[in-house]
């Protein structure tokens, strides 16, 4: 309590926290996929991306009930399964949390009274390493690291990154934009390494200071990593953790990802039958998007369903999405429906899914 | 930070004659992308047909 008053003047006491789901309560694709590191993407946890190039290593990303007592059940657990020892100068791969430039503008970065930023976070993983926690400033290109190190047990680390007022005319452009990433290092070739770590002060970004002096979690298919409780808030102090109700973090990560499920004859979405082979409707969003999303189903899993008849599963189409609901379209192989009655979208298969992703 | 996808097609999907999203399979998986730039999928595209590796086939 004593913190959370230090902070006061720039932090407010709840929502201080700059990170969603830092919890890693909220996974809403999957509970754990493995085989990732031949391309980057959100796997399981929400807003928690992995960010991979070039490398051999593969890993396992589950959301695990293994947090530490009294700050979260859940933790993102890594675990190796292929190891990468010939390292490639241009190979990384990292853990990222990407921040919308309107969401970030109390860090007053980039002119005068820019505040300092403080991060805290608990890890642990299956042996003592050294890993980089970088913020990197997507729209004018400046960077720092500072480097921790893990134990097999929970730690909680609390790095302090100081104010950058840059040349006093370079503020986070305030849009729906990526305009900070928050980054951990944990594997790099010498693009990333062969400098010196830049740790002072935010500095115009050179690769090879990025992430030197970090080991790589892909020397070994015994290594895990565990990362929960994600804390980043405006000043010199790190506060006790912000516990967030599940409800709120979820409305918050559907503005960036949204998945709606139907198990076999259950109903995703209502529209009418432009003819009586299509049907057509939307599918309206449950939160309103950062920015029209891509949209993707789980595959051949649906039908047009209209009075007295359902028509064949057949690939849905998407062929409009906007901040608030996508337009839907399925051609049946079937002629059956009722030209210009009602139309439902259901599921012929347990699991199917359709969803939004307007991720950063 | 570029985001580094993998998109093998893409085509323009049309509404009235009017092009309203674009169907590409990016990363082995098939996605309908608005065409939003702040959608990163959307661009994605535009760098890669910026860069002349990628072009958006016109809507059937």
């Amino acid at each position: 309590m004593t913190r959370a008053r230090t902070n006061a003047n720039v932090s407010p006491a709840v929502g201080r926290n700059l990170v969603i789901n830092g919890a890693m309560n909220v996974a809403a694709r999957n509970a754990s996929v493995a085989g990732i590191g031949a391309s980057s993407g959100y796997f399981t946890c929400d807003r928690w991306r992995i960010d991979t190039s070039a490398s051999a290593g593969r890993l396992t990303m589950s959301q695990t009930a293994d947090g530490p007592n009294g700050i979260s059940a859940n933790c993102i657990k890594l675990d190796c399964t292929t190891a990468d020892t010939s390292i490639a100068a241009g190979e990384n791969m990292t853990i990222q949390h990407r921040f919308e430039g309107q969401n970030i503008q109390r860090i007053g970065s980039g002119v005068a009274g820019a505040k300092q930023i403080t991060l805290s976070f608990y890890v642990k993983a299956s042996a003592a390493f050294t890993f980089g926690a970088e913020l990197f400033n997507g729209d004018n290109n400046r960077q720092i690291t500072k480097l921790f190190d893990t134990t097999t047990d929970w730690v909680r680390h609390e790095i302090t990154f100081p104010a950058d007022v840059d040349d006093g005319s370079s503020p986070f452009v305030d849009d729906n934009t990526v305009a900070l990433f928050l980054v951990f290092h944990l594997h790099a070739g010498s693009t990333f390494t062969s400098g010196t770590l830049n740790t002072a002060a935010f500095a115009d970004t050179t690769n090879a200071n990025r992430a030197a002096g970090i080991d790589s979690f892909y020397s070994n298919t015994a290594n895990n990593f565990f990362l929960t409780g994600v804390q980043m808030e405006v000043g010199p102090v790190a506060t006790e953790f912000e516990q967030e109700d599940i409800s709120v973090t979820e409305n918050k990560c559907m503005r960036y990802y949204e998945k709606q499920s139907a198990d076999n004859g259950e109903y995703i979405a209502v529209g009418y039958n432009e003819s009586t082979g299509n049907g057509r409707g939307i599918i309206p969003f449950k939160v309103r998007k950062r920015a029209a999303p891509t949209m993707t189903d789980s595959g051949t899993h649906f039908a047009a369903l209209s009075t007295g008849s359902t028509g064949d599963a057949a690939d849905v189409t998407f062929d409009a999405a906007t901040l608030d609901n996508a337009r839907w379209i399925l051609t049946n192989s079937n002629t059956t429906l009722v030209d210009g009655g009602a139309s439902l979208l259901v599921s012929k298969v347990d699991g199917a899914f359709v969803q939004a992703d307007a991720e950063l | 930070m570029i985001n580094s996808m993998t998109i093998l097609s893409a085509q323009y999907i049309a509404s009235d004659e009017i092009n309203t999203a674009v169907k590409a399979t990016i990363d082995g998986q098939i996605m309908f992308v608005p065409l939003d730039p702040a959608n990163r999928h959307y661009a994605e595209i535009l760098r890669q047909v910026d860069a002349g590796t990628l072009t958006i086939a016109a809507a059937d």
